[in-house]
Order: structure tokens, then sequence, then C-alpha cells
């Protein structure tokens, strides 16, 4: 092997490790979108869940607190906020619940996605407590009240005054008998 | 009605001059204090373009006329000099400036978060709008009315081809407006240039923007993201009112909902109903199943000597209200009153040769939505 | 470095000619034939996308649905954009880099031949199996060249599939030729043949290839998950599954945005030998040539959202790409300048290679122009995914890079065939594609700030007469094309005799050669001056 081939071998190499680096890396930015979304609140999504020290509310703010239920593409359930709007004010932790009924005659099983806006706001949006966290399933004809526990942050941005927060439903019953249902299970033939 | 001037000189009608309507070459300034701010911007940064363009084309131009061959031009030796190449990186680093600092400040403008009058929550549809004024008890959906004979070539093309819409969304004037964006399916993006709104709907993300509409009038708008095949015919048309006739308005429009359900207890002639399902079925399935019944196939099934359409009454209208999972068929049953839905499961089970002699009564649709 | 270069390079045997017959191009690995594969294999495709183009223009010729139904009207752009990017620009580019970047560095062909044979050979598969899916059920691609997800994931024709399959295998064909020319600039060139001495088209290519290798493995990473979302049930794109449509086009346009770049650097590279043979004069500010690409590339990378203004990004988001964007003002601004400054003062004569490469500065330079304006966020609410935007990338992209790819062409044809094209034919050519290069797309400038949204099959009234207009130009400038395929058909069956340098002012190693250039060239290193 002489001096040019050993030299183009290591370029290849060099290039090729490169070129598989990159198409790593293109997977690796779905979790840095995720850390990215976290940092800027785009997109709208809330990071912060669980749990929270419990501190005193700051009563001279109100911040209205809107909520949106969306039926996402065929998803035939009664699906609403209870209250379209509430007052809450920052510290303050505050119980919501949503409305839904499944018409069918068959078992549904749903999930919540949420998505907040201004997106600036959402990071300063904690969520205690929500039904979105798990899948929901409905028997034919039941209701439900779902419930949602959240508390605003008070070092919430003073130039946002209304916080929308919005959840579409999506169907994902099995296509096939229940058996486990993971979400990471939904069917969807194309058209 | 358009007519074709073929050899007018497009050349010169670049200025923002008040051309003929068919020629409208210019951006709207709209009828916002946003949607003027945005036209003023897009004519300074216009401007600077074409300042900057007849310098530089200037002297390319005057270098190919003077400086070539066939005139004895001979060529000098110079091929550096960096105090003009640094003058020239330096130049549009401080023009680019200039542009940045309006555009940062409308942007901000943009960005501002007070609160609003009004909140209507947009989401889009495959093909069609939805409007929602959140906490007013009026929810409707917008979908284009222009005829297929139109789009076809069968019919001579009304004023307002393709931009016209069933229920336009109606706003007071000089409140603040916040819409809230949302869609059901895939991506879509309402617009409307008057009023300098254009945001993503996306499905299961919510997204804002805002307006306060200055003058009344009717402004219209289309989706700008691409959407499938009936992106180009989910138009926008906006209203805008005195405040006193949107009151008025907000009133009549929740009457008519009452009416409609009072309507649903009637009885109804099966001439009737195909009549109006007949209506119903143009506006609202024809893009998919179109108006002929025969779908698309491949995509979007047949109605016509279908099985759903011919079969079990109950069945089909299990389908039209609760949709169709793991399609496109979406679950007209929060979409249309009751009526609306009699109307269309009766003309599909009785045109195009379907001859079933079917009718189903608003009554029985209002029971099985119990 | 360069010294052990000339020992290893001289001492292959190139005595033979081409083999006989079909296996020539089948088995070929000499860099000369693969170009020439290339070449007629992007001239096919710009044909094939061209016709497709032209049926949009002729669907939006009147308002009214006339020829072709929604759905495969959404097929046509998507395949129009895609055959286009993927099939015509990049493999002319592609090809005229096998042809000239070894004759420009002085080295006796590619680093890697036998590679360079596949990476051709992958692409008549890839573009057959995208454009079968046109005969598939359900159709082809009709989500359009950027396929966002849902549509193009869970909304999507069945065909999908080999759509994705069809990407891979272009990805993979990019990344192995972009290789092959980093590999064959960098330890091929002839003993003296410095970096800074390198010519510009080889420095424009350099960098290309380098973005390439970045930026198609993204890509391929993409269509992955969508294929993943779509067979396997995993949820990147599926809001459902806590995935996220917007991901998708943050993912793509990182991708899209070096993508751009790809397509408009090596077409720098063309212009920049062309000017300077046609004024007489070396090229103004070489270094500061080679700086400014560079900076282009770099900055391609943090510009990406500058697609998704109307997404809803955070105010700071907004800002950032906002000013990243137009900050591509400033390097883009110092190459028409040095082009400018090149002409100046030189002694200028006007062939069919420098016509082209004059409406390329001016062209492309208004294409900059609407690019700058998209830039600013707030006016980008106006203007975007109106025929604005579809205006701003067919103004860099056809007098752009098309129009490049043609000068190219015309310019190294003779140094090819050893005969000179048809000069009257050429200008004819070039006259006539001006002219209708700029009544197809100069009206769309109007019709979007008016107000028309793009990827519509039928539109409002009032827009129907800026429509008619751009589609008769479609129809001035995709004929005249016939005029190019006719010269470059005749240049090769006969013709003046071309000399050695064939143009006057010609300079480089290229022109060094005889006319036609023989099989095999430069096997034994030449010197550098």
């Amino acid at each position: 092997m002489d001096a040019l081939q050993r030299k183009n071998r290591r370029l290849i190499l060099q290039l090729v490790l490169g070129g598989l680096l990159m198409f790593g890396f293109g997977f690796a930015l779905v979790p840095l979108y995720d850390v990215f979304c976290r940092i800027t609140g785009l997109n709208g999504k809330i990071t912060n869940t669980g749990p929270v020290a419990v501190e005193e509310a700051d009563s001279s703010r109100d911040i209205r607190v809107q909520f949106i239920g969306v039926n996402n593409e065929a998803m035939p359930w009664e699906f609403r906020p209870l209250l379209n709007t509430v007052s809450v004010n920052p510290g303050e932790m505050r119980q919501m619940a949503f409305f839904a009924r499944n018409p069918t005659a068959r078992r549904m099983v749903a999930q919540a996605i949420p998505s907040v806006t201004p997106s600036e706001a959402a990071q300063y949006l904690h969520k205690v407590s929500c039904f979105c966290f798990d899948q929901q399933a409905l028997e034919a004809d039941e209701r439900m009240e779902m419930p949602l526990l959240f508390v605003i942050d008070k070092k919430l941005p003073p130039d946002i005054h209304t916080i929308t927060l919005s959840y579409t439903l999506f169907d994902i019953t099995p296509v096939l008998p229940v058996a486990q249902i993971k979400t990471a299970d939904i069917q969807r033939s194309p058209l | 009605m358009i007519k074709r001037v073929w050899l007018l000189p497009w050349i010169g009608s670049l200025v923002s001059l008040p051309a003929a309507a068919a020629w409208d070459v210019n951006i709207t300034p709209g009828a916002t204090a946003i949607s003027r701010e945005v036209y003023d911007l897009h004519m300074t940064i216009f401007w600077i373009c074409v300042a900057i363009g007849v310098v530089v084309f200037g002297v390319m131009f005057w270098s190919i006329i003077h400086h070539r061959k066939s005139r004895g031009a001979e060529a000098r030796n110079f091929h550096e000099n960096t105090a003009v190449e640094i003058l020239w990186t330096l130049i549009p680093f401080v023009i680019l400036i200039a542009m940045a600092i309006p555009a940062t400040a409308t942007l901000i403008k943009m960005y501002d978060n007070t609160d609003a009058d009004i909140d209507i929550q947009v989401t889009g549809y495959q093909w069609k709008w939805r409007y929602q004024y959140l906490g007013q008890d009026i929810d409707f959906f917008s979908s284009l009315t222009t005829p297929n004979e139109q789009i076809d070539n069968e019919a001579p093309k009304g004023e307002n081809y393709l931009l016209e819409v069933d229920h336009p969304l109606v706003l007071p004037v000089g409140k603040k407006i916040r819409f809230l964006f949302t869609a059901n399916d895939v991506i879509h993006s309402w617009w409307v240039p008057d009023l300098a709104v254009k945001k993503d709907a996306i499905p299961g993300f919510i997204n804002e923007s805002w307006a306060i509409p200055e003058e009344s009038g009717i402004y219209r708008g289309q989706c700008t993201e691409l959407c499938g095949r009936g992106h180009g015919f989910m138009p926008i048309v906006v209203e805008v009112k005195p405040q006193a006739e949107f009151e008025q308005w907000l009133a009549d429009t929740r009457e008519a909902t009452v009416a409609q359900a009072a309507s649903a207890t009637e009885e109804w002639s099966l001439e009737q109903l195909i009549e109006h399902g007949e209506q119903v079925y143009n506006t609202t399935c024809a893009a998919c199943h179109q108006a002929t019944g025969q779908g698309i196939p491949g995509a979007f099934p047949a109605l016509a000597g279908s099985p759903v359409a011919l079969g079990d009454i109950d069945a089909h209208i299990n389908i039209v209200l609760h949709g169709k999972a793991g399609t496109a068929m979406q679950a007209f049953g929060a979409q249309l009153n009751a009526v609306d839905l009699a109307a269309v499961i009766t003309y599909e089970r009785n045109a195009w040769g379907n001859d079933t002699g079917d009718s189903v009564s608003p009554q029985r649709i209002t029971e099985l939505q119990q | 470095m360069d010294t052990t270069l000339s020992q290893t390079v001289g001492t292959t045997d190139h005595g033979h000619g081409p083999a006989k017959g079909l296996g020539r191009w089948f088995f070929t690995t000499n860099h000369k034939d693969i170009g020439t594969l290339y070449l007629w294999f992007s001239l096919l495709m710009f044909l094939t996308g061209g016709c497709m183009a032209l049926m949009i223009r002729a669907e939006l010729f009147q308002p009214g649905l006339q020829l072709v139904r929604p759905e495969f009207f959404n097929q046509m752009t998507t395949m129009h954009g895609l055959i286009m990017v993927f099939g015509a620009v990049m493999p002319a580019f592609v090809g005229l880099a096998n042809w000239m970047v070894p004759m420009m560095v002085g080295a006796p062909d590619m680093a890697l031949p036998r590679m360079n044979n596949w990476s051709f050979w992958i692409l008549p598969f890839a573009f057959s199996l995208m454009l079968s899916t046109l005969f598939m059920e359900g159709g082809g691609p009709n989500f359009g060249w950027t396929f966002y997800a849902p549509l193009s994931t869970t909304y999507a024709p069945p065909s999908v599939t080999f759509f994705i399959f069809a990407v891979h295998m272009m990805g993979v064909s990019s990344i192995m030729g972009a290789i092959n020319i980093i590999a064959t600039i960098l330890n091929l060139r002839a003993p003296g043949m410095t970096m800074m001495k390198l010519p510009l088209f080889v420095w424009t290519w350099l960098i290309t290839a380098f973005l390439l290798i970045a930026v198609m493995p993204v890509l391929a990473g993409v269509v992955t998950m969508m294929l993943m979302d779509i067979h396997f049930g995993t949820s990147f794109f599926n809001a459902a599954g806590g995935g996220d449509p917007v991901l998708f086009q943050h993912v793509f346009w990182f991708f899209g945005h070096p993508e751009v770049y790809i397509m408009i650097l090596p077409a720098f590279g063309i212009v920049s030998e062309i000017i300077p043979t046609f004024a007489r004069k070396r090229l103004f500010g070489y270094a500061s040539m080679v700086y400014a690409t560079s900076s282009i590339a770099l900055l391609s990378f943090l510009v990406w959202a500058h697609h998704m203004f109307a997404v809803g990004m955070p105010l700071a988001g907004e800002l950032f790409f906002m000013f990243a964007t137009m900050l591509i003002a400033v390097p883009t601004g110092v190459k028409v300048f040095n082009w400018v400054a090149t002409m100046y003062h030189g002694s200028m004569t006007f062939e069919t290679p420098m016509l082209f490469a004059l409406s390329f500065v001016v062209l492309f330079t208004i294409g900059g122009f609407s690019g700058l304006m998209l830039a600013i966020a707030p006016a980008d609410f106006q203007y975007h995914d109106t025929y604005f935007v579809v205006a701003h990338f067919h103004y860099v992209l056809v007098p752009g890079a098309i129009f490049s790819i043609m000068a190219g062409a015309y310019y190294w044809l003779p140094k090819w065939t050893g005969h000179m094209y048809n000069e009257s034919l050429g200008k004819a050519h070039f006259w006539l594609s001006f002219v209708g290069v700029n009544i197809t797309f100069f009206p769309m400038h109007f019709l979007g700030l008016a107000g028309m949204p793009r990827r519509i099959p039928d539109y409002a009234l009032q827009f129907a007469d800026f429509n008619a207009v751009a589609s008769t130009g479609a129809f001035i400038f995709g004929l005249s094309q016939l005029l190019f395929v006719y010269n470059i058909i005749s240049c090769i069956r006969g013709g003046e005799r071309a000399t050695d340098q064939v143009w006057e002012g010609s300079h480089g190693l290229e022109w060094t050669l005889p006319s036609p250039v023989p099989y095999h060239t430069f096997s034994q290193p030449p010197v550098i001056k």
C-alpha cells in the first residue's frame, strides 16, 4: 500500500465517520430539541410537573387562565373544560377539570396532549397532576371528569396576563383487541 | 370580466401604484396599525434594495458598456485592494443594522401580550376553518361556497371566486382580538393579509396572534400551508363590523342556533331532506367523496353504490357521526347539526343511483346522539 | 507533503483508451466518462422536471381546473421540486466537478474511481424508484418537496415508503460523491498547487462537499424517522405519542438550508472562472472570495428557522434567526462586488458563457434582494408561503444555479468535445432563456405580494393576469431548452475545431491540455509555476 492510498484511506475513514456522526446528530436533534424547548418555552411544552412546595399566593396579580379542549381527527368524544377561564393568583394551587364522554358503542382510549400559549409562559406553569399524564379509557357511553392541578410560578413575567392551556385529545384506541396499551402502539393506516 | 391585456409593460408596474385590481403588485397596507407598519417596513427595505441595486448594477453596466474589447478597452492589472474590500464588507453591515432596527421594533410590537377583548379559537380542518368565540357560545365552521361548476369551468366564475365562504368570521371594529390557532389533522396556516396575521395551525399545539381591525369591511385570505388536495379551497373571510352591528350579529347567531335546534323536532319530507342534504353534501363532503359520489380511487371511497350508503341505516349514521378511525373520515357529529346530518345521510342514500328511498329524520339523529 | 505526492501520482500506467460498447459506460472508472454520465443524467432530469413544471404552469394559465385534478397537481409540485433539486442541479454540479476538478488540480483521475462509478449508478435507480411512485395506488408523494409531517407521515399515500428509500439512495450517492471530491482535492493536487492557488470552482466545490457530508446524513436521519413513524410505531413527529410535528421542520431545515447553499456555491465557482476569462482580467479579491464562501457555508448552519417564522417561535428565537439570516447578505455582497470589480476596467467580450454568467450576477442578486426582504421576520408574515417565496427561490435557482450550469457547459464544451458550439445558436438560447425566465418568475413577486399562496392548483380572479403571463414565460423558457440540447448534440458531432486554450483570456491547468482532452490526462503531474 503506497503513501497515497494510505492517505486516501485515512481521509475516507474520517469523512465516513463524519457522515455517520452527522446521521447520529440528526437523531440527537430530537432530545436536543426538547432541551431547547424547555429553555425557551418553544411550542408551549410544559415540562414542570410533579409535586410542588406550597407557598403563599401573590394576591396582587390576577392571571386569567383559559382552557381549551380540541378533538383531533376522527375523535368522537365530547371533550370540554368545565370552565372556560379561571382567575388565578401566582403561587396559588388550583384545581380544574375537563369533561369527557365517549358517545360511541365501544371502549376507547385517549391521550390528551397539552400545549400552552404564550410560549414564554410555559415554563412558569407547573402541573402538580394532570389527566394528560396518563391515557384515559372510557367504556361505551361512559362519562368522566378529568382533573388537573396546577400552580403558576410567581416569577411569571409581568407582561403576561393571560395564559391559554389547550388539550388536544387523540384517539389511541388499538385497532386490534385491547391487549397492552402503550403510547407507541398507535396504528393508523394512511388515508 | 377579466381583461387579458397581454402586452402591458409589467416591469414598469413594479412600483406600488394603485393599479387595476387584476394587476395588484404589492402587499396591502391593511386594516390594522401593525399591518400598516409592516407595509412601511416592506417598502423601506424594498427601496433600500432598489438603491443598492442601482449602484451595483450601475457600475456593472457602466463597465459592460465602457470596458468592452470591441471599444478597444485594455484590461488593467489590479486584482485586490484590502481597503476597498474591508469597506464593502462594512458598508452592507451598517445598512443591515439600519434595517434591523425598525424590523425589531415592529416584531416586538407584534409580541405584545396585553389582554384581548375577544378570544377566538381558530381550528384548521381538511379543508375548512372552525371559529369558536371563547366564552360566547358561538362555534361554527366556515367552508368554501364556490360551486364546483365554477371550479370545473362549467359556469362563469363569480366575483369572489374561491374567496367566499358560508359563514365568515365576524369581528368588531377597534377591539383587540386574540386568535388561538390549532388544527385537527395536518398543519394549516391562517393568513389574512389585511390583518398582517399569518400563523401556523398545528395539530396538538396552540399558537396565538392578535389584531385590532380599525376599519369595517370584508377581508379575505387563504390557507398558506400545503394541507392536502383541498389546500387551495379553504379561504378565510373576515367581516369587520361596528360594535353595535357586531353585537346584533352575536345575538342573531345565538338565536339561529336555537332555531336550528328547534327545527330538528319538526317533520321533514324526503324531498326536503334530499334538497337540503345536497347543499350540505357539496360544502362538507364533496371535497373528498366528490360531487358525483365517485370518490377518488385509492384515497377516498365512492359513496355511489357503496355498501355503507346502501346498507344498514344506523351503521351509516354511526360513521357520519363518529368518523372512521384510521381514515380521513372525520366525526361530523360535532360539526353539523341534527337537521344537516339527517339531510346529508338521506341525500347519500338517494343520490347517484342509490335508490334506497330511505329517509333519516333529525329526531333519529338527536336520539342517537343522546 | 507535496513532494511525496509527485512520486506516487506519476507511476500508474494509463496507456489505454476507453472500452468499447455499452460496457464502457456501465463499468467505467474514468472521471471524464462519469462526468459525462452525470451531465446527461442531469439534463434528462432537468427536462423531466421541466415537463412537470410546464404541466403546473399550464394548469395555472387560467383560473379553474382545466387539465389536472388537485391531487395530481400536488404530486407534480412535489416531484418537480425533488427532481430539480436532487436530480438536475446537484448531479449537474457533481458532473462538472468530475470533469473539471482533476484537470484543474493536475490529477490523473478522481481519488476513488471505483466508488465514483458506484455513486453515479445509484442515481438512475433512485430516480426510477421515485418516478415509479406516480403510477402506484394513491399516487406519488403529494406533500411538497419539504414533506412536512404529519402530511407526509400519517396522511401520506402508501408510496411514501418508496420515496423514503429513493431519498436514502440519493443521499448515499451524494455523500460518496462528496468524499471523492474532497479526497481528490486534498490528496491529488499536483506538486506546487497550494490551496490558495486552487481555481475558485475547486474551492467552492471543496466547501460544498463538506456541507454535503454534514447535512445529507441529517436528511437521511429525518426520512428514517419518518419511516419509523409510519411503519414501526414510533412517535418522532406524531403529537399523540408525545412527538412533535414542528420538530420535523427543525430537523428538515437544519438539512434544508445548507442544501440551498450546496446548490449555489459551485455556481459561484463557475461564475468566478468565467467572468475573469471574458473580462481578460484576474479575478478581483481571490482570497476574500474564499473567505466569503466559507463564511456563507458556516452561517448556513445557523439560519434554518427563518423558513419557520410563522410556526410560532418565541420572540428571542425570531430575532436570532432574523439577524443571523441578514448577516448572510454581507459575504454574499462581497462576492457580487468582487465580480463587478473584476469586470471594471477589464476588456470584455460577450460569448454565450459570459452572457449566462453576467445574467447570473444580475438575476441572482435580485434573488438575493428578495431573500433579504424575506429575512425580515415581521414582513415575512406577509411573504411566507406565497408566490413571493416561489419567485425568490426560483430567481436564485434558475437564473442562479441553472444558468451557471449552462454557462459552465458552454464554457467547457469545446474543451470536452474539441469542437466549438454554434455561437449564434448559443446566443439565441441565452436570450430566449433570459427573457423566458424573467417573464415567468418576475410576475410571481407581484402575485405573492398581492396575496397568492403557493402550492395551490386554482386561484382567485385577481391573480389571473400575472399567472397567464408567468405561464407564457414558462413555455418560452421550457421550449428554448430544446435549442440547448440541439446545440450540445451538434457540438459533440462536429463543428469548428477548438484550440487548446479555447478562449483568448482563459487561464488554468485545464486549458493547457489538448482539445478534445485525451481520455487520460496528467498521468505525469504538471509543473505549477
